[in-house]
This record gives structure tokens, C-alpha cells and sequence, in this order.
């Protein structure tokens, strides 16, 4: 049996203390589910682990022994493997190539494909699952190539196994499959660290379960131990919720109605109604479907069948983004670089693409009302720019996105669909994104806000839609229901407004 | 100015820079260089590639490429030759007749190509590179067919000629044609929304779409315009020889993508100027005159050429690392 376990375990980032003093430690033979919430430092922890970083303080040991890693690698060979939630495989090699990249068994200078073979059915074999080693990756289903990940990384013979939420792009079914591996694995004498936002799958596969919240290592327990309601405490504390300006209010009038909207595999019968200068949140975890309800709400995506109608008026099953513009709405996409801005191009440039025929007499652009409008949003917004005709990938997480923001604001939208506006940008900006949807809903624009943080709808939202894969699955009220309540609905669980 | 706009505007300028560095050097070295027949001999020579470069610029910066603009060349040229010698002969037309006809045709077989390629590449994500590639072969083969194998000769009237041979004062027509070109290219892609959209769209096609903005319309126009060119640059070129053949333009795509790629139009798609372009040509124009003036071997010229473009290509990722 062997032990990991740390020592007053520090990170400081700039501006942010990650870990705190972290003091845990995780035992062999047992799969040890580590939680937390977004910003909980679980993520940090795992990367001191890899190698990825090192602590700014503190110290960690295998069995005793201290160690430092200064690289990933130097980590692998300490016998720490980790295996990510994005697929690392090389889709077009075999499973045996990929298990062994870099090191095929040789024989003289050429590849030795038959013992190659022979190894990796051999380590396939060991975890329990019938997967051929000549299988061209992009063949196998997603729990198989997440599988096929372990067995690379047990390849190594690891002492520390630490698994990144495995299970985020598996279907149901498939989880099952994945786990039999994990429990095979507890046979041998290694130490696997889970981690996991699925709340439901902790008592499945966990023997223990730590918590860390806001950097701090708050309890460790036996899974056999704990509600799930101990576990949602122990993640979230009590966490004081701040509350809308009391000015912020939905109005009566209906402004879009969307009525069982279906696209297969995405999202089911999704129907709900928005109001005039209503801020209308949409919980649920991740691969719940709210992105891809989003895009086919905007037209970005196809869906198959079910209406959309803003203002009494169906959009039809053709609508683009342009043609959704034209009807009102605006969409802030999640991934704000890749789809949001275009980065190459200049902070005027990027605030005027969308509102392009609102700055343009016909054909000819015009350079004025250009410069009005690019100027309007960084006043309103309070942009930070060295110069507006500078690139936009010179500014900050935050800004960028006030730019994706004004973008779409100078369309003079009355309907704003956000994409998970908060990630990846700091508290002050958080607050002032916060501040634009509730000045827009004060306008009389309705918003519609996608977020993983949970806090930040309870906060933001004058009403909440539950949705849990592909189906709204309940509307609560913030006023009606705390963080601890939603969290469990949206892992799946009854509505609970006691 | 510090010394780092100083450097900045020196990777800004550099075709520029080293237009003018090379322009000073010639004139003193050879005395033929600077005289006004030369000047607008460089730019005559330069207006047939120099067309189909402004188009080119258009894909190349909506993030494309058309590698078949020669082969379009070739298959223009035949279409409103074969009209101008056989249609007057079986249908009793005129031969100016003809040849408006012939033009009207060959620049809609154009337009229809431009929109195939964005077609291919849009709704099947086949990427342009190999489209147009394939269409290289496609068009040049019809072009034979079309022309039977022989250059079809003196079958044009005498005023389609003079596209290709005229002048206005001292001015030769194509030399006019290149800069009016130019003045449209610079026109759309600085005041109009389409030039908008075609920046946006090699910037990041993705970001775009969900602006609102038509991509595949864009692309249409991008692929369109740039086959337009090649039309207009086969007959300055038919009628520079009073001919068509389905030999015309053969290798052009060289050429044409060098001139857009030395003028700072970046491969990747979203930055390029029209003026860079006209820089670009105008430095291989002067380049190769200055060659052709110093009895520099036409196979040397063809190993300076290509050290030039990749010298061009070099310095792009230059001023890419100098600005990230």
C-alpha cells in the first residue's frame, strides 16, 4: 500500500490564491473522488501532481519520499499518469500504435508490430475490456478511446492515476462500461485520484471523497459516509448569493416564444417563453445541451422540429444568424475567440461586424457612424483600449469580451442570448457583464444567460430554466431556492422549493 | 519617432522601401531604365497578371485560393475566338456580333466557375487548393477541345484588338486597365461592405457567420471576381497576339499568387491591401525588366523569381513575430 499525501501545499497566481495551505492525502487501492466547484483549486492540485506546475509553497510526498517535478515528464517518470477529459489519441493510428507512441518495441531499427500487438492486447486484457489493438482509433466508440487513454497511461505502470472528469463526453450507457475499468483498476496497488463534477456518479465509483472550496481543503470522508446533501455543503459552504438591483424586472409582454424545439441527440421538446426586459438564466451542467440550444435558437445550427417566434412571429426552419439579427437577437458565443471575435482584426473593426448594415448607407460603409459606434460601446462598456484600431487579441480576457458584447449591442438587439459570458475573466469584469444585461433589461432587452457558475444566475436572473441532457427539466425562482437546491436539481434531482 | 516605430514602419514599408531602393539603383546603373517608354512598357507588361493579382488578392485574404486562373485565361481566349471565326460563317452575324458574344459568355462561364469553387468549398469543405487545382487540368482541357488543338487566328475585329494594343496618348490600354482595376479593388475592399465581409471572413469565418455576415456569398464574390479578372486579362492577351489558344496563361497562378503574397497578403486569410498587391507587381515588373535589361538569362530570372517569393514569405512571418 502507498500513500500520496501534501503539506501545506500553496499555489499563488497573480492576484489569486489557488490552493491555500492544502493538506490531503490519498491512499492505494481506493478510487478518491476529489470535488469542488469551478475555482475550488481541484485543478490546481491535480497539475502541481503532473508536473504541469509547481506549488509556490509547500510540499508533497509519495510514501514518504518528497518530491518536485519541474516538467510533465519528469512526473511520468515518478510514476504520476494523468489522463484528461480532451481526447489526446491520434485518431488515425491503431490502438496499439497509440498506447505505445513514441516507444515501439523494435527489432533491429524497424517496428516490431507483432509483439506490439501481443503488449497491447496484453495490457487490454488486464483491464478487463475486448478492444482489438489493431483498431484504428476513430473507430471506437468515446468510453472505448477514454479507456484506451488508461491503458496508455497504465502502461507506464503508474503509482498516482489521476483521472480529469473521464466521464464529461460519454453517454450514459457507455459510463457504466468505463467504471468496470476503474474498478479493475482498484485491484492493482495504485493510487487513483477522480475527479469529477457528476455528483451522481460519486457514490458508484468513490471510496473517499475530499473537498476543496475557494482554495482550502475542507473535509475528507468515506463515501459510504456522506448524503448527497453533506457533499453539496461541504462544496458550496455558505455562500452568500449578492441580488439584483430591485429595478430589474421582467415586464408582461411575451417576447419570443420557442415551443418544442427537438434537435436528436442535442436537446427534446424544449419549450419556454421570454419576456419583455426579462434576465431569463438556463442552469445545467456541462453537455447539457444549452449551447446547441442556443445556436439553433439563432439560426447557427439546424434543428429538427418544434417553432421559434419572436414578437407573435415564427422564424421558420431556414433562419441564419443573419436573419435572427434582423428579427432581434444577438448571441455572445462561449467560445469567445474562436467564434466571438476575430482576433487578427482591430477593437473598431470587431465592434462593428455584426451592426455592419446599421454603419453603412447600402454598399458603402460609413467611416463615421463606424467610429460612433465603436466608440459608443467602449464608453458604455468601459473598454479599456490602448487605441481602438489596435488588434483585439492585445486585450484581456474581460475586455474581449465587453467587445463580443458591444458587437452586438450596437445592433440594438431586443433579445441578448449570453454563452457562458463569466469564463475565463476576472471578478471586476464578471460584475460589469453583470451590470450590462441588468442596464439592457432596464432598456427593455431580454436576456437570456447560459452559465455553469450557479451563484452567478441566482444572482443575475429574475428566473432560472433547469436543464438536464437535452430536456428543461424545471423553472425555479431565485428568490425561492438556494445554491445547494439548485445544484442538486441540476445533478438530476427533484425541484425542491421547501 | 522611437526606434520602434521606426522599425514597425520599416516591416510596413518594406516593398515599399525596396521598390524605391531598386528603382535608384537601376536608373544609375543602366541608363535605359528611367525613360518613360520603360516605365510604361514595365506596366503594360505587368497589366495582364496584374488584373487577375487584384482578384486574387480578394481570395487569398477571404482565406481561399485559386489555383486555375491560367487555365481560364486559355479557355476565354478560345471561346471568343472559336465564336468570331465560326459563328459569322454559320449564322450569318456579324463578327462583332460574335464577339460580344463570345465575351458575354466567356465571362459568364467565369462567374458560373467562381461560384462552383465556393460551392465545392463551402457546402463540401473541400479545400480550394485542390478544387481549383483539379479545375487547372478541367478548363485547360476544355480549352484545347474547344480550340482543337490549334491557336485560333486573326479571326477577331479590328476594335477587340485594341484592348490589347491600344493607346491613349502615350498610355497603352492594358497599363490604363491595370490601374482602373486597382482603383475598384482598392475601392470595395476599403469603403464597401463587401470588402468588409471579405476580411472578416478569412479572419475567422466562424465569428463571422455568427455576426450575421453571408459567407458563402462572400466566398461567391471572393472566387467570382478573381475569374472575372482572368477574363478580362485573356483578351489584353488574345489581342496583344491576335489570337486564342489553350496555351495562353499557362503557369500564370505563380506569378499572380507571388505578386499578392510579396505585397504582404497574408496566406492565412483576413490582412492584404489592393496597394500592396499593385507593389508587388510592380516590383516583379520592375525585377524582371531590370533582368531583361542586364542580359540576365531567362532561366536565371526564373531562379531569382522564385528566391524573391520566398524571401516575401519569409518576411511575412517576420512582421507576423515582430507584432504578436
Amino acid at each position: 500500500m502507498s500513500v500520496l499525501r501534501t503539506e501545506q501545499i500553496s499555489k499563488q497566481y497573480p492576484g489569486c490564491l489557488a490552493l491555500d495551505k492544502v493538506t490531503v492525502s490519498f491512499e492505494s487501492g481506493k478510487v478518491n473522488a476529489l470535488l469542488g466547484k469551478n475555482g475550488s483549486g481541484k485543478s490546481t492540485l491535480v497539475k502541481c501532481f503532473s508536473g504541469a506546475i509547481e506549488p509556490t509553497s509547500g510540499s508533497f510526498y509519495l510514501d514518504d519520499q518528497e518530491l518536485h517535478f519541474s516538467s510533465t515528464s519528469e512526473a511520468n517518470r515518478m510514476g504520476f499518469a494523468t489522463v484528461y477529459q480532451e481526447m489526446s489519441l491520434v485518431p488515425s493510428l491503431t490502438v496499439a500504435e497509440n498506447i505505445f507512441l513514441g516507444r515501439m518495441p523494435k527489432k533491429g531499427k524497424l517496428i516490431d508490430w507483432k509483439k506490439a500487438d501481443e503488449m497491447a492486447a496484453e495490457l487490454l486484457e488486464k483491464m478487463g475490456v475486448d478492444i482489438d489493438p489493431k483498431q484504428i482509433v476513430s473507430r471506437l466508440s468515446m468510453w472505448q478511446c477514454q479507456v484506451v487513454e488508461i491503458t496508455k497511461a497504465m502502461s507506464y505502470n503508474p503509482k498516482v492515476l489521476m483521472l480529469d472528469e473521464p466521464t464529461s463526453s460519454l453517454a450514459t450507457n457507455e459510463v457504466e462500461c468505463l467504471f468496470n475499468v476503474v474498478r479493475e483498476l482498484k485491484k492493482q496497488d495504485i493510487i487513483i485520484i477522480y475527479i469529477s463534477h457528476k455528483l451522481h456518479e460519486i457514490p458508484q465509483i468513490s471510496d473517499t471523497v475530499t473537498v476543496l472550496r475557494d482554495g482550502l481543503y475542507i473535509g475528507k470522508a468515506d463515501t459510504a459516509e456522506l448524503s448527497n446533501d453533506d457533499i453539496i455543503s461541504m462544496m458550496f459552504g455558505e455562500t452568500q448569493i449578492r441580488t439584483r438591483p430591485a429595478d430589474v424586472v421582467a415586464g408582461d409582454e411575451v417576447i419570443m416564444e420557442v415551443e418544442h424545439l427537438t434537435r436528436k441527440n442535442k436537446f427534446e421538446d424544449v419549450s419556454f417563453q421570454l419576456k419583455k426586459g426579462e434576465v431569463l438564466g438556463i442552469a445545467g451542467m456541462l453537455g447539457a445541451g444549452r449551447t446547441e440550444l442556443l445556436k439553433s435558437i439563432f439560426g447557427a445550427d439546424p434543428y429538427d422540429s418544434g417553432t421559434i417566434k419572436v414578437n407573435g412571429i415564427a422564424a421558420g426552419k431556414k433562419a441564419t444568424p443573419a436573419s435572427m439579427k434582423k428579427m432581434g437577437l444577438g448571441l455572445t458565443p462561449e467560445d469567445r475567440k474562436q467564434e466571438g471575435l476575430i482576433l487578427i482584426h482591430s477593437i473598431k473593426d470587431n465592434l462593428c461586424y455584426a451592426s455592419m448594415d446599421k454603419t453603412s448607407h447600402g454598399w458603402l460603409e460609413d467611416k463615421k457612424l463606424r467610429d460612433e459606434a465603436a466608440n459608443k460601446q467602449v464608453e458604455d462598456l468601459a473598454i479599456k483600449i490602448p487605441d481602438i484600431n489596435a488588434a483585439v487579441s492585445s486585450l484581456s480576457g474581460g475586455n474581449q469580451q465587453k467587445v463580443v458584447v458591444g458587437n452586438w449591442l450596437n445592433t440594438k438587439p431586443s433579445i441578448m442570448m449570453y454563452d457562458e459570458p463569466s469564463r475565463g475573466i476576472d471578478v471586476n469584469a464578471k460584475q460589469q457583464i453583470f451590470e450590462i444585461m441588468w442596464e439592457q433589461s432596464r432598456q427593455g432587452v431580454s436576456t437570456i444567460f447560459v452559465s455553469s457558475e450557479l451563484e452567478e444566475l441566482l444572482e443575475v436572473c429574475n428566473r432560472i430554466l433547469i436543464m438536464y441532457s437535452g430536456r428543461i427539466i424545471g423553472e425555479v425562482y431565485p428568490e425561492e431556492i438556494n445554491i445547494n437546491q439548485l445544484y442538486s436539481v441540476c445533478m438530476g434531482g427533484p425541484v425542491n422549493n421547501e | 519617432m522611437n526606434k520602434n516605430q521606426v522599425k514597425n514602419f520599416v516591416l510596413d514599408h518594406i516593398i515599399e522601401i525596396l521598390l524605391i531602393a531598386l528603382v535608384v539603383i537601376m536608373s544609375i546603373v543602366s541608363d535605359n531604365f528611367l525613360t518613360v517608354n520603360n516605365i510604361l512598357n514595365i506596366f503594360r507588361n505587368q497589366a495582364l497578371k496584374g488584373v487577375i493579382a487584384f482578384g486574387m488578392t480578394l481570395v487569398i485574404i477571404s482565406g481561399q485560393i485559386d489555383l486555375s486562373v491560367g487555365s481560364t485565361v486559355a479557355l476565354a481566349g478560345v471561346i471568343v475566338a472559336r465564336f468570331c471565326r465560326d459563328l459569322p460563317g454559320a449564322t450569318g452575324m456579324s463578327v462583332t456580333m460574335a464577339c460580344v458574344l463570345g465575351i458575354i459568355v466567356s465571362v459568364i462561364v467565369a462567374i458560373i466557375m467562381g461560384y462552383l469553387y465556393a460551392f465545392a468549398q463551402h457546402k463540401f469543405n473541400m479545400p480550394a487548393f485542390i478544387v481549383t487545382l483539379a479545375s487547372l487540368n478541367l478548363l485547360y482541357g476544355l480549352a484545347g477541345m474547344i480550340c482543337e488543338g490549334f491557336p485560333i487566328a486573326n479571326a477577331f475585329p479590328d476594335w477587340f484588338l485594341w484592348i490589347g494594343t491600344g493607346k491613349i496618348g502615350i498610355v497603352p490600354i492594358p497599363a490604363i486597365i491595370l490601374i482602373l482595376v486597382f482603383l475598384v479593388t482598392h475601392f470595395v475592399m476599403t469603403y464597401t461592405t463587401t470588402g468588409r465581409a471579405v476580411y472578416a471572413v478569412g479572419g475567422n469565418p466562424e465569428s463571422a457567420r455568427l455576426s450575421g455576415i453571408n459567407v458563402f456569398k462572400t466566398k461567391i464574390i471572393a472566387f467570382a471576381s478573381v475569374q472575372v479578372m482572368c477574363v478580362l486579362a485573356a483578351f489584353m492577351h488574345s489581342a496583344q497576339v491576335a489570337s486564342g489558344s489553350y496555351s495562353f496563361g499557362r503557369g500564370w497562378e505563380v506569378d499572380v499568387v507571388s505578386a499578392v503574397v510579396i505585397g504582404g497578403t497574408s496566406m492565412a486569410g483576413g490582412i492584404g491591401k489592393p496597394w500592396g498587391t499593385l507593389m508587388g507587381i510592380l516590383f516583379m515588373g520592375v525585377v524582371v525588366n531590370s533582368m531583361t535589361l542586364l542580359n540576365v538569362g531567362v532561366y536565371a530570372q526564373y531562379v531569382v523569381r522564385g528566391l524573391i517569393m520566398c524571401f516575401a514569405v519569409l518576411m511575412a512571418t517576420f512582421q507576423a513575430k515582430a507584432k504578436a
